[in-house]
């Protein structure tokens, strides 16, 4: 049988992390047509849902658009639903980011680039970003 | 009997944002606060934790919020847009939930101090409202006269628990233009995030963020950006060398903090 990658424990997982219930969302499409970094995702935030919904949490996982996805809240404050996205996607990032894998690590990023970044840009994107 | 506030610079306003610092204690002081730094300060963690099942995230914000119960404050005045969300996050989280109170304040044993929820978090656009535009706008000296755009960015309004003004069409920023003498030139972008620490790890994307937020602002006829948040600043200033060379015909925008506009009006 083909592998679909549904896994409903990790499903359960993200839903206690971000303490969202993913399947109130009703595809409505609001938070893509919000977010202000859609057009960089390779899954709009409601396919991402979607996903999650019908068990694929893999797809979403190994998407770009959760590493894309800064916390903006836009979608949360529009959501007709109430579901706070940030907060699932973040639960997303967490699944990976605990078992040690990193998205960005400092040291990776060239010294002299690292150098002139801000201390606020470098903290939150080890907070975020890194294991 | 009037209130105690203590001033929370955080880490960006310290080094790359000195003017953001230097121009907030200089007005405050104009004004009549007296307000003194927060004694051994630390960095608040720059993003809060959406994560539920983990406390340590916070605990950076929280020893903050004990450093400011020791001094016996009321208040803790931020003015980066991020430390504000963060710290005030943290805040309002550990206020509605008392368990999670406690099982920080049981980490941080060897603090002699326990936060309780004393505290409140502001930010000086707070204080300048309280303090009242009018008044502000009776105290200038020369008019600032320029076509300035508002810019939001995400973290002064979103979400509502921490918003200083309506999310989907905030007007505070436009008030204190007024004020000051200068045009407010609003724009569809001025709540929208600039890339945020993206441009840490993908600099193209937060080059096309600056240009569309930039590029609509100065096609509505902005002379000047103004910003709250070090963050959006770093982002929509020093990109657009970038932006000029993707796009040739973007002709730049001065971008500058609100306190540094406010001081030059006041001529301080």
């Amino acid at each position: 049988m083909m592998n679909l990658g549904l896994n409903i424990s990790e499903l359960k997982r993200i839903e206690e992390i971000s303490e969202q219930n993913i399947m109130l969302c009703y595809q409505c499409g609001r938070c893509s047509g919000s977010c202000p970094s859609a057009s960089a995702m390779d899954l709009l935030p409601n396919q991402a849902i979607r996903y999650l919904q019908m068990g694929n949490v893999r797809r979403v996982i190994d998407s770009k658009t959760i590493w894309i996805c800064a916390s903006c809240f836009m979608c949360t404050v529009r959501c007709p639903r109430g579901i706070d996205l940030a907060r699932v996607f973040e639960a997303v990032r967490l699944l990976k980011l605990r078992e040690n894998i990193d998205h960005v690590h400092l040291n990776k990023i060239k010294e002299d680039e690292r150098k002139i970044l801000p201390p606020i840009a470098l903290i939150s994107a080890q907070r975020k970003l890194s294991a | 009997m009037s209130e105690k506030i203590l001033y929370y610079p955080g880490c960006t306003l310290k080094s790359d944002a000195k003017e953001f610092d230097e121009t907030s204690k200089k007005l405050f002081k104009y004004l009549g606060y007296d307000i003194k730094e927060l004694d051994r300060w630390n960095c608040c963690g720059t993003v809060y934790s959406l994560a539920s099942d983990n406390v340590m995230f916070h605990v950076a914000s929280f020893r903050n919020l004990i450093r400011a119960k020791e001094e016996g404050a009321d208040k803790i005045l931020c003015m980066c847009s991020m430390c504000y969300n963060t710290l005030k996050r943290v805040d309002l989280l550990v206020k509605r939930d008392k368990e999670k109170m406690d099982k920080i304040n049981d980490l941080m044993y060897e603090e002699e101090t326990k936060y309780d929820g004393g505290v409140e978090v502001i930010h000086g656009l707070h204080l300048l409202k309280e303090f009242g535009f009018d008044k502000l706008g009776q105290m200038v000296k020369k008019k600032i006269g320029k076509k300035v755009a508002p810019y939001y960015g995400c973290m002064l309004l979103r979400p509502e628990e921490v918003a200083l003004d309506d999310p989907e069409n905030p007007h505070i920023l436009s008030d204190l233009i007024k004020a000051i003498g200068g045009e407010p030139v609003e724009f569809p972008f001025m709540n929208e995030c600039c890339g945020s620490y993206q441009v840490v790890n993908e600099k193209e994307f937060v080059i096309e963020r600056a240009h569309k937020i930039l590029k609509s602002a100065i096609d509505r006829g902005a002379e000047i950006l103004i910003t709250s948040c070090p963050l959006c600043h770093y982002n929509l200033k020093n990109f657009q060398d970038f932006i000029k060379e993707n796009y040739p015909d973007f002709t730049g925008i001065e971008v500058k903090y609100f306190t540094e506009l406010i001081c030059e009006a006041l001529s301080i």
